[in-house]
């Protein structure tokens, strides 16, 4: 069992190219942590660096109470399972199992033990005399896991393990991960660009840009108070729905005023926060399941015409053209607008989102 | 639109047309060998006559004893085997090695040093005949068994192939082994050097089919008969004014036959091998 700690971690490659610029993070012992952020952002590195694939420009990295730097990564005491498997083709199941421990010469009875403990954890026993080709790859992701499995390791580090499988394969995958981490009781840190796998699986979720942690939060806490554009724009699909609004004041309260519409600002907002704004233009953000598309009859906050309806069985996403901003509206699949028709949209107030323009970092919620 | 009976009609001219291609170039590629076989039974005459006969008047086994006795064959084929066993032997350890350094290690000059393989393979091989005469030569090791191997010990295209194969082999494969506890060498010989089985096979039928055929080197590096390979020993049988046509293609036939029975055992690797290399 070990935590993790980044203290001003850089990761420049040759030439000068730096992926990753000061990394600082702590990892608790058990915990679930999910590095997650859009191609290049520096978490599959991040990942790498603790495994001991990647070398550490300066810094320190600890694994445990140890500086791992120069500990090679065969005494770092993790395991790791690629994107791709990487499972040793020309081996049995039983055999990619039982390399690495073969590697550091435990004892055969010991050895098959736990290769039988593993595999009947994951439901490999059949296939422990076959070879990877043979496999489908749901079993083949099973035995990358248990190949990490068996060498007890303190920290499993799983590079976007699921990503080659189809969806209903990493739905099932998914909750095997979850399963699997509540028996270890390991750390678990995990790489993923789909958030919905960081959502649902994390403790805690590292969302990552260009190699600089933007927030580090639970996953409910990075959904309702993302800390910036980029993080509330990355957390959730479809997307969070951004508009440029102008903060003005009325009656002791604050309205943002869109298009020549105005929107109430929620009276628990900050108003202290929202003070220095009035007259300046700030980004609203709105999640598509908080606006709410009512009949045109009733009051309303915006309106566009709906150029897109996708239904999606319970409900509907409605893509609405506002003044040239295109929102996106959650509505039940009941609702009668289709494309072409006009839709009158209510904002939830108290789920509104403001952003500094320029900064771009989240003002009030 | 054209009815379904001439497009059958048309089908059918295009099959017949590639049919006849493609027997016309298998006899071009089998007449020699047919030729060999014909000439090998028939009398000297016989193989000097205008008009040419086809076929042998009888099917005497008179030239194939000839070329046994004037030639010391258990050597040659001995010589023979051994040249290509080892020549075999060092191309798979030399080239995989450096395939995978050049595929997988990032070490200083790295490219310098490939760009010089690829250099080796652009230039003609006689070129070096010379130099590497006199490097044997001035060894002591000339009409020996080392001088029959030494151009042999390292093939540039075998470099260059088994780096191609190393370089499709993910990467992950190999940093899983480093997790796993092993190290370069380790990683080298127990994950990918297996996974090559298919190129190393290619490598050992091309370097194994060439080595067979080189008459240059052998005739230039070993003048001793007894040293000789069964290519260069046959060339001794053509003489300077005239040649005993039907003793030199029996003595050939006899060479070929390992190699006949060898294509026949392995025939699929061989044709893979060729399909993999995207060579000829």
């Amino acid at each position: 069992m070990a935590s993790i700690t980044f203290k001003h971690v850089e990761k420049t490659y040759p030439g000068n190219v730096t992926v990753v610029p000061d990394l600082n993070l702590e990892i608790q012992d058990k915990e679930f942590v999910i590095l997650v952020g859009p191609s290049g952002c520096g978490k599959s590195t991040t990942l790498r660096m603790i495994a001991g694939l990647e070398d550490i420009s300066s810094g320190e990295l600890y694994i445990g109470d140890r500086v791992v730097n120069d500990v090679a990564p065969k005494d770092r005491n993790i395991a790791m399972v690629f994107q791709n498997y990487a499972l040793y083709p020309h081996m049995t199941v039983y055999k990619n199992i039982a390399f690495g421990l073969m590697q550091a010469k435990v004892p055969k009875d010991e050895i098959d033990r736990r290769v039988h403990e593993a595999a009947k954890a994951l439901d490999l026993e059949p296939y422990l005399n076959r070879k990877p080709k043979a496999l489908s790859g749901g079993q083949r992701q099973r035995v990358a896991l248990g190949r990490a499995m068996v060498r007890n390791p303190a920290v499993f580090l799983l590079d976007e393990p699921l990503s080659n499988l189809d969806a209903k394969l990493r739905t099932a995958m998914r909750a095997e991960i979850s399963r699997l981490h509540k028996r270890l009781q390991t750390t678990f840190v995990y790489v993923t660009h789909d958030q919905t796998e960081a959502m649902t699986m994390g403790d805690r979720i590292v969302v990552m840009k260009n190699g600089i942690i933007q927030q580090n939060d639970t996953p409910q806490n990075l959904y309702d108070y993302p800390c910036n554009l980029f993080v509330a724009g990355f957390i959730g699909s479809p997307q969070m729905n951004f508009l440029d609004v102008v903060i003005t004041q009325k009656d002791g309260g604050y309205c943002a005023q869109a298009g020549g519409n105005s929107i109430a600002l929620s009276p628990e907002m900050d108003k202290a926060a929202l003070a220095p704004y009035v007259g300046k233009t700030m980004v609203l953000g709105i999640r598509p399941e908080d606006l709410e598309a009512v009949d045109a009859g009733s009051s309303h906050d915006l309106e566009g015409k709906i150029e897109i309806a996708e239904l999606m069985g319970a409900e509907i996403n409605l893509h609405v053209d506002f003044q040239g901003t295109r929102l996106v509206v959650r509505a039940p699949s009941t609702y009668a607008g289709r494309e072409g028709d006009m839709a009158a949209l209510k904002l939830k107030t108290h789920k509104i989102h403001l952003f500094d323009k320029e900064t771009e970092l989240a003002v009030a919620h | 639109m054209k009815s379904t009976a001439s497009l059958e009609r048309s089908r059918r001219t295009s099959t017949i047309l590639t049919y006849v291609a493609l027997i016309f170039g298998a006899v071009i590629m089998v007449f020699p060998f047919v030729w060999m076989i014909l000439t090998s039974f028939k009398t000297v005459e016989e193989s000097m006559m205008v008009p040419p006969i086809i076929f042998p008047t009888s099917l005497s086994p008179a030239n194939f004893i000839k070329a046994v006795t004037s030639l010391p064959f258990t050597n040659l084929y001995l010589n023979t085997i051994l040249m290509v066993l080892f020549r075999v032997l060092f191309a798979i350890l030399f080239s995989s090695m450096a395939g995978y350094a050049f595929a997988k290690l990032n070490f200083r000059g790295k490219n310098i040093l490939f760009g010089i393989v690829l250099l080796q393979m652009s230039l003609p091989s006689q070129i070096f005949i010379i130099p590497q005469y006199q490097m044997v030569a001035k060894l002591g090791m000339a009409n020996t068994i080392f001088a029959l191997v030494f151009p042999g010990l390292v093939s540039a295209f075998g470099v260059f192939f088994l780096r191609q194969t190393y370089m499709g082999i993910p990467t992950e494969i190999g940093e899983a082994a480093y997790l796993d506890g092993c190290n370069q060498w380790q990683t080298f010989y127990k994950v990918m050097f297996p996974l090559t089985g298919t190129s190393v096979a290619a490598l050992t039928i091309f370097t194994a089919v060439f080595a067979y055929g080189d008459l240059m080197w052998p005739l230039v590096v070993n003048s001793d008969l007894n040293m000789m390979t069964l290519s260069s020993g046959l060339a001794t049988l053509r003489g300077q004014f005239s040649t005993d046509f039907p003793t030199l293609m029996a003595g050939s036939l006899l060479a070929m036959l390992p190699m006949i029975v060898l294509y026949l055992i392995f025939q699929r690797q061989f044709v893979e091998g060729i399909a993999g290399t995207g060579g000829k």
